[in-house]
């Protein structure tokens, strides 16, 4: 059966389109049919960190008003055939989604995909909103910065509100991704540490992303991350986040570059 | 001297932790306490429109959280012609 899954986090710039990138690449390569859909109307950029910008012909707005077929919109990766993308409008003003065009598209892409990851954009306004209705799993993206641990427990609250699931007296399956993680900063006292930030929103923790610059060389060439190299810290990071959304049973750790000796003292050491 | 600054400084990362928890048990608590406010005014109106009509707004429901004590303040405000009883206001503190 078919998994809507929602990436958000409340905050801006924390990294919900690197890592819906990431986790739909990293689901695709384990086989499965994977649709990434851009809810970010205006101010698309998942077209960018997939290197499909200059293939977008259909948007999301373009199907829900009847103007385009899904297939016409639906842009398939050129190095994963069984990932695909969804683009958002540049041009079209937010209030052209309607709640009704979405759950239609949903269930066209629900008949088609298995896994359905959708890009929410920052806030917790109406975009916000329709990003996370459909959704079965929501992955809610933190950076260990106290803003973001705010923003990140009013969009749990919204998710056990204003979802579908919620609304049928059913729950969205949470889980915790924590991105731009540093352990030697977090073992120094200067960054929250990973179960700090669980003990405070009590939810499921799916993965830790290191601060790379790898993460940047990705976005840089339009590579989802564990395509541009898949060796490295965050990819295998993402991966193993996949792996474990997948119910397998993969230990917690943090990958590293360091070849330092704090590297290896720290680079292991989580909640 | 940056050496000693080195030892001396405070990690920050728990000064980041305790300002959450105090933030995030203010924000969760306001959250519930306006939806009980509206659970309860709706279950009040409810009760009088089976023996009376009333209008919305005169019925006033108001929770203060004090560290000490908390009250939840029910202020109706019947129309005179609506009750046998004379026009009459009921305040009720908890």
């Amino acid at each position: 059966m078919a998994k809507v899954l929602v990436v958000t986090s409340g905050k801006g710039g924390v990294g919900k389109t690197t890592s819906t990138a990431a986790l739909g690449a990293a689901l695709a390569q384990a086989g499965k049919k994977v649709v990434v859909v851009d809810f970010d109307v205006g101010l698309r950029n998942l077209d960018l960190i997939m290197g499909a910008e200059r293939r977008v012909v259909y948007d999301l707005i373009n199907v829900t008003q009847g103007d385009a077929k899904l297939a016409q919109a639906l842009i398939r990766d050129k190095r994963l055939e069984n990932l695909h993308l969804l683009p958002a409008s540049q041009t079209r003003d937010k209030d052209a989604l309607t709640s009704e065009g979405v759950a239609r598209v949903m269930g066209e892409l629900r008949e088609r995909f298995e896994w359905i990851l959708c890009d929410s954009p920052a806030g917790i306004e109406r975009g916000a909103q329709l990003a996370m209705y459909h959704a079965d799993t929501a992955v809610v993206v933190t950076n260990p910065e106290i803003s973001s641990v705010r923003d990140s427990d009013r969009i749990i609250g919204l998710l056990d509100s204003k979802t579908e699931r919620a609304e049928r007296g059913e729950r969205v399956d949470k889980h915790l991704l924590l991105t731009r993680y540093d352990p030697v900063r977090a073992a120094r006292g200067d960054m929250l540490k990973t179960e700090d930030i669980l003990e405070i929103l009590s939810i499921p923790l799916l993965g830790i992303i290191p601060e790379s610059p790898d993460v940047l060389k990705a976005s840089n060439l339009g590579a989802p991350v564990p395509l541009a190299d898949p060796t490295s810290a965050p990819a295998r990071a993402y991966t193993d986040a996949v792996r474990r959304l997948l119910g397998e049973s993969v230990e917690m750790s943090v990958p590293s570059d360091r070849k330092g000796l704090f590297g290896k003292l720290f680079g292991r050491r989580v909640a | 001297m940056s050496l000693f600054s080195f030892f001396a400084r405070r990690a920050t990362a728990p000064v980041a932790r305790e300002r959450l928890q105090i933030l995030l048990a203010h924000e969760r608590g306001s959250g519930s306490q306006s939806q009980l406010v509206a659970v309860l005014q709706e279950e009040i109106l409810a009760v009088i429109a089976k023996h009376m009509q009333i209008d919305r707004d005169k019925v006033v429901v108001k929770l203060d959280r004090g560290t000490e004590v908390s009250t939840l303040e029910i202020d109706i405000e019947m129309p005179a012609q609506a009750a046998s009883l004379a026009p009459m206001r009921t305040a009720a503190r908890a």
